[in-house]
């Protein structure tokens, strides 16, 4: 069931647009109304997932995968477009004021107040992830079922559960992924989701697909090559890059970093 | 009567461009409906249709072009066989790289290289001249044809308004002709090739893998050849719509229209049945373009329209998925002839 992750990125990645303009509900500086619109929107995203769920994936759940990847697909297309129904094509703003960045006295490096934020949540969430996945019940069972979703069923766990849970935590994440990446690049477009689709998939090729530890470190990797390569080359092909690295693993071992199997 | 040719002159225009869609549907009907090889990235293969026919055959960079190479000027066929050969090469060195892995790298590799071949596109100007795209791309005889429409004209001046509307579009007739000719082909060509016992192979893989396996397939190779078909064909439909749209610039393969469209059209139409396949792109693309009609009756912006047609088109996926899988026309079973008797 590594097709889990990779469904849930299809439809989650795209769907983080929609977490995004769920919250501009007037956080015109960076205080109290944009953690408030953060959690509102990882909620909200969760909230989606499920409704599509429940409505469009659970009836397709039993006629196979790649059936079900096209839904996703379709689905991307549809919340794409809604957004850009409501909100139109041109970037969405958080806030418009300009950051200057400080310097950090130990470290020697320039960095924006924000940019120390985001990192900061970022390692929360991987942290809290971690110990979703290790420590509950829910988490254990999670890993259960993407190892053998019959097995699963058999043990006694409640797998359609399970799928819900799993698509609340995808949107929740992409959602967040999608704010982070609004607070550090300034704006918001309904096709950022599209823009981030081939790193991310390059991220969890590399990592291997089903490891969520690999695809942390498939994700650093990508990103941190994608900034380094626009050293070298045109910043349109940043991702580009993550593709080659993407077939470049793919012939040395297609198997990914970490991965198992 | 002048409306009344005005709408079929519209209809033609209407035909022709169903008609590409509709052979880009008989590609990936080959590629997903026979063999079951989930391709995300047909517009990059339509996209490299389209412009290596342009660049075989298309005229050499003009004054204001960026362009280095290219504009050979070479005969349409020359154009067609090179689009031909040119998606058929890219698709055999990804399907040599993912096919052999599970079904989602196929996916991923694909999405990939569409999404990079039209970055390239897009940035590299020695090609493709970025965003101002390729221009004056000739179509097959349109000289001769215009020529002996005017002189036919010229020689007939009493003839009445509508008439000489009617014979004006003649060329557009032609072309619609010659993708007809193409679709008709391809389609006999498919036809053919499902029911052989190569066809029968490639059902075998979609259905299960280690059957075809056990039997002595060679699994690997049946896919790759059916893969690299598929992108040949696709490759036609680009050099098709180059031809016919006389300009192409990186926008006209962007995923919704080069690959989301598509899915739908033989989706809807039916996976696994050529003629599902044609139907499903003359119903979309039917769709598609009467929804344009209708949303101009309602105070929308464009950019609006355009969303909520997506929507629409998507919805309708959706719903197909839900109520009808099999599509419009389902897939018709094919015994062998020897069992028929």
């Amino acid at each position: 069931m590594s097709l889990g992750a990779f469904l849930a990125l299809v439809s989650l990645t795209l769907l983080r647009g929609l977490g995004i303009p769920d919250s501009p509900f007037g956080p015109l500086s960076f205080g109290l109304p944009m953690m408030l619109a953060f959690f509102i929107a990882l909620l909200l995203t969760a909230l989606a997932a499920i409704v599509i769920d429940r409505i469009l994936y659970l009836r397709l759940r039993r006629t196979g995968p790649i059936v079900l990847l096209i839904a996703a697909v379709g689905m991307s297309f549809c919340l794409r477009n809604i957004i850009q129904f409501i909100w139109g094509p041109q970037p969405q703003y958080y806030f418009k004021a300009i950051q200057i960045t400080r310097k950090i006295p130990l470290l020697g490096i320039r960095i924006k107040p924000d940019e120390v934020f985001i990192i900061i949540v970022v390692a929360l969430l991987v942290i809290s992830l971690h110990f979703f996945l290790q420590k509950t019940k829910m988490g254990k069972a999670m890993r259960a079922a993407s190892d053998n979703m019959e097995l699963a069923r058999v043990s006694g766990i409640d797998t359609e559960k399970v799928i819900m849970w799993t698509w609340a935590i995808a949107a929740a994440l992409a959602a967040a992924g999608g704010i982070l990446a609004g607070i550090e690049d300034k704006f918001i477009t309904p096709d950022m989701g599209w823009q981030m689709l081939l790193p991310i998939f390059a991220a969890v090729i590399l990592g291997g697909i089903g490891n969520p530890y690999g695809a942390m470190a498939g994700g650093m990797i990508i990103g941190l090559s994608g900034e380094i390569s626009t050293a070298f080359i045109s910043t349109a092909y940043k991702p580009a890059v993550a593709f080659i690295i993407m077939v470049i693993m793919l012939i040395i071992k297609p198997r990914g970093l970490f991965g198992t199997k | 009567m002048d409306t009344f040719i005005g709408i079929l002159n519209y209809l033609v225009f209407f035909a022709i461009t169903a008609g590409i869609y509709a052979v880009l549907c008989l590609g990936l009907n080959i590629q997903w409906g026979y063999t079951g090889l989930f391709n995300i990235g047909i517009a990059g293969f339509y996209a490299v249709g389209a412009y290596t026919s342009a660049l075989l055959s298309g005229p050499p960079p003009g004054p204001l072009d960026w362009r280095i190479v290219g504009g050979f000027q070479l005969p349409w066929v020359v154009g067609l066989l090179g689009a031909i050969i040119a998606s058929g090469i890219i698709a055999f060195f990804i399907g040599l790289l993912t096919l052999r892995l599970k079904e989602d790298y196929l996916a991923i590799a694909t999405i990939g290289i569409a999404e990079v071949i039209r970055l390239i596109l897009k940035n590299e100007g020695w090609l493709s001249n970025t965003v101002w795209g390729i221009k004056h791309i000739p179509s097959p005889l349109h000289k001769p044809i215009e020529a002996g429409v005017s002189s036919f004209l010229k020689g007939h001046p009493q003839l009445s308004p509508w008439l000489v509307h009617f014979i004006s579009n003649a060329y557009n007739w032609f072309y619609l002709a010659l993708v007809l000719v193409i679709l008709g082909l391809l389609y006999w060509t498919s036809e053919r090739s499902i029911r052989s016992p190569w066809g029968r192979v490639l059902k075998t893989i979609r259905e299960d893998e280690a059957v075809a396996a056990v039997s002595g397939k060679n699994v690997f190779s049946f896919k790759l050849q059916s893969f690299v078909l598929g992108a040949m064909v696709m490759g036609m439909a680009g050099s098709l719509y180059a031809h016919y749209a006389k300009f192409i610039d990186a926008s006209s393969f962007e995923p919704l229209y080069g690959t989301f469209f598509i899915w739908v059209m033989l989706i809807v139409g039916g996976s696994g049945n050529s003629k599902g396949a044609v139907l499903g792109a003359f119903v979309i693309w039917g769709i598609w373009a009467g929804t344009e009609f209708l949303t101009g009756h309602f105070a929308l912006s464009g950019t609006q329209a355009g969303a909520l047609r997506v929507i629409v088109v998507g919805v309708l996926l959706e719903l197909t998925l839900l109520l009808r899988p099999q599509g419009i026309l389902g897939e018709e079973k094919i015994v062998s002839k020897m069992f028929k008797k």
